[in-house]
């Protein structure tokens, strides 16, 4: 069965960031004149707005800010898994990443750590997820 | 240069209308616009040409809705329509007759999105998270008061006083869309949307269309209803992390305490001397946000002050007295700015608040903005 989830719109900015994912690695984007790093990234750094920014790879660990569950399904992909689980990342290396906990159980605590794991969707986009580290 | 807080108390709206609220596929924008205006016109008795200031939310074409109402102001502005444009396009409208950009401003907004099926969520509003499928402001909003609960221990049960009391408000408002009354019970076995948040933590979808008529103090004498002043306003952003959208780490903890702050100051008002909240209750956990934000409570503490009515008729602090966007209608925040200049006449029959002098407005977004009415 095709994949009918909404799909990343690749751009000249994020290519990288999801040539990278299909190799199992996580980059941010950082800035080599003040250090800044994020996700997602932007045209010019937000600190000290210089153009050239690069890629850096990420350990993939963090902690778990908040998560939800999602029961209604806004695409037509989701109707058959409902509810399923979002969560808010902070990584170790500062930014905050949306993301899916592949994790079920209901036992869970914000400050949890936790750690990336890839799942190829297609032949050409591989989602970055999160499970309990 | 004038300063902001030389404002206080010079600029009036003189004029409200609305629609009513519901699903109306058989007319558009421009029509439930014109039907506000007529209303907010025939309040006020202003003869509708000296009308010289004309903004828009939510609302196609800015020269099409003259064109309807048969005005050419000297003065437009056309916003998105987006709810924290409300508190936005209020400020705006009263800088603009301050400086003489004009001397009566109509300000407009209507919303068909209930008879247009709009859902606020998926590829209607594409995103940078869609890939992991979060999507909707509801989300947001759940991946917020998750947080909270994590961090200060609120309840749902907590959370659920927020949609009963202002669920009981509407009860008391003939024009409002759910006028059954709600238990707690209710609320935790209604239908998860986005777990922790629960339908009834929804704000409604609807159609309808809302007017104000603001003038400048002096000339609000000349008019049919009592004037109501704005006394006081505060802003402040948070862009960051807009990617993520509608959402706050900090719950706009610092941005509704700068924008309350600027507006307590201007006003010369306190929370003692505040009659009423209209807080913009696009979602249930922005009225806890609101409540710590401005200092109605310590931080972490609005699950305990909303607790046995405390936000009701009565209570410690009535909150959206004509039902809210939870209850009444979805106006995007400018309904309840017109509930509280209809409080301070005290036009409001059943859910009156006695002796009403002061109503503050809030609206905790990325553009958080608070106004402060009183009688003058
Ligand atoms: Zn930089």
């Amino acid at each position: 069965m095709s994949y009918n989830k909404p799909l990343p719109r690749l751009d000249t900015l994020n290519k990288p960031f999801w040539d990278a994912t299909k190799q199992n690695r996580f980059l941010l984007q950082h800035c080599p004149s003040c250090g800044d790093t994020r996700f997602p990234p932007g045209p010019v750094c937000p600190k000290c707005l210089a153009g050239e920014q690069t890629w850096i790879e990420a350990s993939g660990k963090g902690t778990l800010e908040s998560w939800v569950d999602m029961h209604r399904a806004y695409w037509d992909g989701y109707k058959d898994e409902l509810p399923y689980r979002v969560c808010l990342v902070r990584l170790e290396e500062g930014p905050v990443v949306v993301s899916n906990l592949v994790d079920k159980t209901e036992n869970l605590r914000m400050g949890a750590p936790v750690k990336v794991v890839f799942e190829a969707v297609t032949d050409e986009v591989t989602l970055p997820k999160f499970t309990l580290a | 240069m004038t300063e902001l807080k030389d404002l206080k108390d010079k600029i009036a709206v003189i004029g409200v209308g609305n629609t009513r609220y519901g699903n109306f596929p058989e007319i558009d924008d421009y029509g439930l616009a014109a039907h506000a205006f007529r209303n907010a016109v025939q309040d006020c008795g202003i003869d509708k040409d000296k009308i010289d200031g004309l903004l828009v939310s939510r609302i196609p074409y800015y020269a099409r809705m003259g064109e309807v109402l048969g005005l050419n102001p000297k003065w437009t502005i056309t916003l998105p329509g987006h709810g924290r444009m409300s508190g936005m396009g209020i400020i705006e409208a009263a800088t603009a007759i301050a400086a003489g950009h004009c001397d009566y401003a109509a300000l407009l907004y209507a919303n068909i999105g209930r008879s247009r099926r709009v859902n606020y969520g998926g590829d209607e509003s594409p995103g940078t998270w869609d890939p992991w499928g979060f999507t909707s402001p509801g989300a947001a909003h759940a991946m917020m008061f998750r947080r909270h609960m994590e961090l200060y221990g609120t309840t749902t049960r907590q959370l659920a006083e927020v949609s009963v009391s202002i669920r009981y408000h509407a009860c008391l408002n003939p024009d409002a869309v759910m006028r059954n009354p709600i238990t707690i019970e209710d609320h935790e076995s209604a239908r998860f949307i986005t777990a922790p948040l629960r339908l009834l933590d929804y704000c409604l979808i609807n159609d309808g269309a809302v007017c104000l008529i603001l003038t400048s103090k002096e000339r609000a004498k000349d008019f049919a209803k009592p004037p109501v002043l704005i006394s006081g306003f505060g802003a402040q952003e948070t862009y960051s992390p807009s990617s993520i959208a509608n959402f706050d780490m900090d719950f706009w903890y610092p941005a509704i305490s700068a924008a309350g702050k600027q507006a307590y100051d201007m006003a010369g008002v306190g929370h003692k001397d505040v009659d009423a909240l209209m807080c913009y209750d696009n979602f249930s956990p922005t009225v806890l946000f609101s409540l710590e934000g401005l200092g109605f409570c310590g931080r972490g503490e609005s699950g305990a002050f909303v607790e046995n009515g405390g936000l009701s008729l009565g209570g410690k602090l009535p909150v959206n007295t004509d039902g809210g966007h939870l209850s009444n209608s979805y106006m995007q925040g400018w309904a309840l700015n017109v509930e509280a200049v209809r409080q301070l006449r005290r036009e409001c029959g059943a859910r009156q608040i006695p002796d009403c002098e002061v109503v503050q407005y809030v609206q905790p977004t990325p553009c958080t903005r608070s106004i402060i009415y009183t009688r003058g």
